[in-house]
């Protein structure tokens, strides 16, 4: 049944200033990339993709971004949220050498893709991306896997610029069989333009208004109608590139045509 | 085999999108289309855009769906861009449109007929937003007059979707006839709440919605047969349509067409192209080569 079944919070972890993870029990199956719709109950439901994928538990992260996320952010172990899912697809390793590319708080959806590409013995390069010093998380966690590269616009931390500069530099040099990236969509666009120059293998998990849930509201569809909450969040390169709104606008809860500015 | 007349609107079968699923963007309507429907309604578009309810907004309770979105849209200006990518594909997209008196909506239907819908549906039924929808479309007089404004504002063909939510609906489907209505959508979702017994609450945001699929099909079947034994102007059955089956019960019943929402959810997008096989497998079986050979035999 897609119903919200109510859990209590077992942990709650603070990544940085903003970040936090809460983490529920959930012992089906799941694969990287999907996610839940979380009920705060009063509030509202919003996706999150799933951030961790334990034995018994599983977690979400996110940012301090709306009323929703700031009441989950005052949530504490015992606290009732309720849970819809897993929805959507997930990851599809392809190839020997992954590159993933997290811009923002993207890495949290695709930390667990890493996990399993570390499982699955692949070469693992990690850029992520931030603002500032402060906005940054899972770097530890990320260290343990693979080579991780870090960027900030700042510079406060690791390389002064663009995660997709440095996504950049690694494609064109032809180490890489496939990108995974999750973050902001001009980011991801861009990559996805360098990928299908050089005809590299291309996954990015997409973010758009989801209310349903169902794939009957219509509301997070991009391209010819495709659903992020089924079809999606995960969409590949070849599909991408024939989604003509795809970097360049999203639709806000009214389904009014937003557009993205670049940068 | 399929093809149907309804109001000079000659379609390639009787299966339509519902106005409220996947009709919001122009890609979700083509694909609609391109998944086998006959013709695409879509959301209903009022004159200003409206974000609709907060989350949760629809879940999946026993025997269906239950929603309560809260008519969210862009607003009939901004639903032009939308509108003209479908059409120029030659579509036969249905403008589905709500307001709160005679006024707007003609003003409404008038944008859409420019945009190139080749009808219209008035949604005089939505159960969750108030002064909207069925909070009028309960009042034959204000129908009545609605459908009579709308019809003297454009030339192509004026459904009104109407509400099982009323002592009798043939009242309401009178007065839609009255009023100089083409045709008759039967029915919207039905008024409904779930109430969930971890929080103890109403499971939706808005707490009451409307319940739609499966669950429905017997009531909707009831609305489209005591309405096609009273009236005479095209009916469109609605309401758990997810089988060839049920629309095959639907147009026994009276029906012309179906509309078919909620089975995407159950069936997938390309639930039209299943619905129509079925319906084509069980007419062969039963030796009818058009709907016109066994519609309203229910009746007789």
């Amino acid at each position: 049944m897609n119903y919200p079944r109510f859990v209590r919070i077992t942990r709650v972890v603070r990544e940085n200033r903003n970040v936090k993870s809460i983490f529920f029990p959930f012992e089906s199956s799941i694969d990287p990339g999907q996610f839940f719709m979380i009920t705060i109950p009063g509030i509202d439901e919003i996706p999150m993709s799933v951030s961790r994928i334990l034995d018994k538990e599983v977690s979400i992260t996110f940012r301090k971004v709306g009323d929703a996320t700031e009441r989950l952010f005052g949530m504490r172990e015992g606290d009732i949220i309720g849970i819809r899912g897993p929805l959507g697809n997930g990851f599809r390793i392809e190839g020997d050498r992954i590159l993933f590319v997290a811009g923002g708080t993207g890495i949290a959806s695709i930390a667990p893709a890493v996990d399993l590409a570390k499982e699955l013995g692949k070469d693992i390069i990690v850029v992520i991306g931030a603002r500032t010093r402060e906005d940054l998380f899972f770097l530890e966690r990320m260290k343990k896997i693979g080579k991780l590269m870090v960027v900030t616009d700042d510079g406060s931390a690791g390389r002064k610029g663009l995660a997709s500069d440095v996504a950049k530099e690694i494609i064109e040099s032809n180490k890489v069989d496939q990108v995974i990236t999750c973050g902001p969509e001009m980011m991801m666009k861009k990559i996805l333009d360098l990928c299908r120059e050089r005809s590299v293998d291309f996954q990015a998990s997409v973010e758009r208004y989801i209310k349903c849930g169902l794939g009957l509201c219509g509301q997070c569809c991009i391209g010819e109608g495709l659903r992020v909450c089924i079809e999606g969040p995960v969409f590949d390169g070849d599909t991408l590139a024939r989604c003509a709104d795809f970097g360049h606008y999203q639709r806000d809860s009214s389904g009014r045509r937003v557009y993205l500015k670049d940068g | 085999m399929l093809e149907i007349e309804i109001s000079g609107l000659r379609l390639r079968n009787p299966t339509m999108l519902a106005s409220g699923v996947m009709g919001e963007c122009s890609g979700s309507l083509i694909r609609a289309y391109r998944s086998g429907a006959g013709a695409v309604v879509t959301k209903s578009i009022g004159l200003e855009p409206r974000e609709g309810y907060p989350n949760p907004t629809a879940v999946e309770i026993e025997c269906g769906i239950l929603n309560s979105m809260g008519l969210p849209n862009p607003g009939i200006d901004e639903f032009g861009e939308e509108m003209r990518e479908v059409v120029e594909l030659e579509i036969p997209v249905i403008g589905s449109i709500f307001a709160g008196d005679a006024e707007s909506f003609s003003i409404l239907a008038k944008r859409m007929q420019g945009y190139g819908a080749c009808a219209i549906e008035l949604n005089l039924s939505c159960p969750h937003a108030r002064g909207y929808g069925l909070e009028i479309g309960t009042d034959p007089d204000l129908v009545r007059g609605i459908v009579k404004e709308v019809k003297r504002s454009v030339s192509i063909p004026v459904f009104s979707k109407i509400s099982a939510n009323v002592a009798d609906i043939v009242e309401i489907g009178k007065a839609v006839e009255e009023g100089g209505g083409d045709g008759i959508v039967a029915i919207n979702s039905v008024k409904a709440m779930k109430i969930d017994l971890s929080t103890k609450k109403p499971i939706l945001f808005n707490r009451f919605g409307g319940y739609s699929g499966r669950g429905i099909k017997p009531i909707g079947v009831r609305c489209v047969y005591e309405l096609a034994s009273e009236i005479e102007i095209p009916i469109i059955g609605a309401g758990g349509v997810e089988k060839g089956e049920d629309a095959i019960e639907y147009i026994l019943a009276g029906a012309k067409a179906v509309q078919v929402g909620s089975a995407i959810f159950y069936r997938g997008i390309d639930v039209f192209r299943k619905i129509c096989k079925e319906m084509e497998e069980w007419m062969e079986r039963n030796g009818y080569s058009s709907i016109e050979d066994f519609r309203g035999l229910a009746l007789k």
